[in-house]
């Protein structure tokens, strides 16, 4: 199994309360880590923005992942690896009046897959600013590749297709409503990934053969969120996301999140993320024979299963007033710990009977610590 | 030609003017609102990266604070 990261960041299109306001011009230097499930993930991203004139925002994003992976795919189906993947993105936003557009690329290259990306999305204040109607649009080409076999090549497009609206609902209270559908063609799979079969003649009781997904996917997501300010200057946050797909996942998403200052310098948070799906009409943990239906999967991201998580972050700033070129500074600090509990999908490295092995389960930690300039 | 403006242009004139209501919370009320504690995602390169592990890690994909998202994570 082979852990592939496709991500198109689009840091230029975050949602915005404040519309028909250019991004905030800034740099960040941040370095993630990822550590669960026998796989690690960490690297620096580094996003400058930088604004010309009233009406012009250009930005860019370099972001780099260094996979260390022994994850319970790999060491039940094939060895440890390492890889890295590097990732870069432009952004460029034009600002006329109340309206926004935002257009950007993103090239991301690994030992065996190069994904590209474009987006565009537009945005518009009305009813007073009070309300920020935005539309968005991605297209994404990737190719992918096998490590050790060079005559594999395999290509897939995504489309996405946004809607969102912000609100301003009172002097205290923002709500953001967002629909997203995606769509996917071509090979979808994980060429390294197997499923299992039961298999009297092998001594494990089982044998494994490749996984055969569909090669087209449409998914459809609704997602609402609202944050309110409370008085002494805090603010609580809700969201809630409702997600289904063509392959049968149906899933949802719960998130609360609580921020507090103290004094002028720090900013506490604190967050509490639910998150279960169901698992994929074509997934199973354990296929009663060889060639047992169309479309194969044993990607535990495709089995049933809940997770949660708890996140913490600190910031603080730092005054501004000895400083020519640059307003302000911030050092900040994220903590979030997962946790993932799978309802079909067993833990192959513990003794059982065959499809009565225990259920698996894992934790993981994510890091997340930048600085960031205001200029 | 007067058919069109009737059916198509006079209806599009009315919604427009609906953007011009007075808003019911004035811009010198909205100082709470732009207080950074209340964006969404008040460091994008951050917020970007932790959507980034949801994707990765849940079969679940889009309508996140970041716009466009999409994993295909094997």
């Amino acid at each position: 199994m082979k852990l592939i990261y496709i991500w198109m960041i689009l840091v230029g299109c975050i949602t915005s309360v404040q519309a028909a306001v250019l991004p905030e011009e800034r740099g960040d230097i941040l370095y993630h880590s990822y550590d669960g499930g026998g796989v690690t993930v960490d690297g620096p991203s580094v996003l400058v923005r930088k604004n010309f004139g009233d009406s012009v925002s250009l930005g860019y994003n370099h972001y780099v992942d260094n996979v260390s992976s022994a994850s319970i795919d790999v060491i039940t189906q094939a060895s440890p690896y390492t890889e890295q993947r590097k990732e870069n993105s432009i952004l460029f936003d034009y600002l006329r009046d109340k309206t926004t557009m935002s257009f950007g690329y993103t090239s991301s290259v690994e030992s065996d897959f190069d994904a590209t990306t474009g987006f565009i999305n537009i945005s518009q204040d009305m009813f007073g600013d009070l309300t920020t109607v935005s539309m968005g649009f991605a297209v994404g080409d990737n190719i992918i590749r096998q490590n050790g076999n060079d005559s594999f090549e395999e290509e897939s497009k995504i489309r996405n297709y946004r809607l969102s609206l912000s609100q301003i609902f009172s002097k205290s209270l923002i709500v953001a409503f967002a629909m997203e559908t995606i769509t996917d063609e071509g090979f979808l799979n994980n060429p390294y990934r197997s499923v299992r079969y039961e298999d009297a003649t092998s001594a494990q009781g089982y044998s494994y053969q490749p996984e055969v997904y569909p090669q087209t996917r449409t998914s459809n997501a609704f997602a609402v969120r609202g944050k309110y300010y409370l008085e002494q200057r805090a603010a609580i946050f809700a969201g809630y996301r409702v997600f289904s797909d063509s392959w049968g996942i149906d899933a949802s998403t719960i998130e609360l999140g609580y921020t507090l200052p103290y004094k002028e310098a720090w900013i506490f948070e604190t967050s509490l993320r639910f998150y279960e799906q169901s698992g994929a009409d074509f997934y199973s943990d354990l296929f009663p024979f060889k060639d047992a239906q169309n479309h194969l999967a044993r990607d535990k991201e495709l089995s049933t299963f809940d997770s949660i998580s708890v996140g913490a972050g600190a910031s603080y700033e730092f005054d501004n007033r000895d400083w020519s070129a640059i307003k302000r500074a911030s050092l900040n600090l994220h903590l979030d710990f997962f946790f993932f509990d799978y309802a079909d999908f067993r833990d192959l490295t513990q003794e059982g009977a065959v499809g009565s092995e225990p259920l698996y389960n894992f934790d993981a930690i994510v890091i997340r610590a930048f600085a960031s300039v205001w200029f | 030609m007067s058919r069109v403006i009737k059916s198509g242009l006079l209806p599009c004139l009315l919604i427009l003017g609906g953007c011009a209501i007075d808003p019911w919370v004035q811009p010198y009320e909205r100082a709470n609102l732009a207080d950074p504690i209340m964006s969404f995602s008040r460091d994008p390169v951050s917020s970007s990266y932790i959507h980034h592990v949801y994707d990765a890690r849940e079969g679940a994909r889009g309508a996140g604070v970041v716009s466009g998202g999409g994993c295909g994570c094997n």
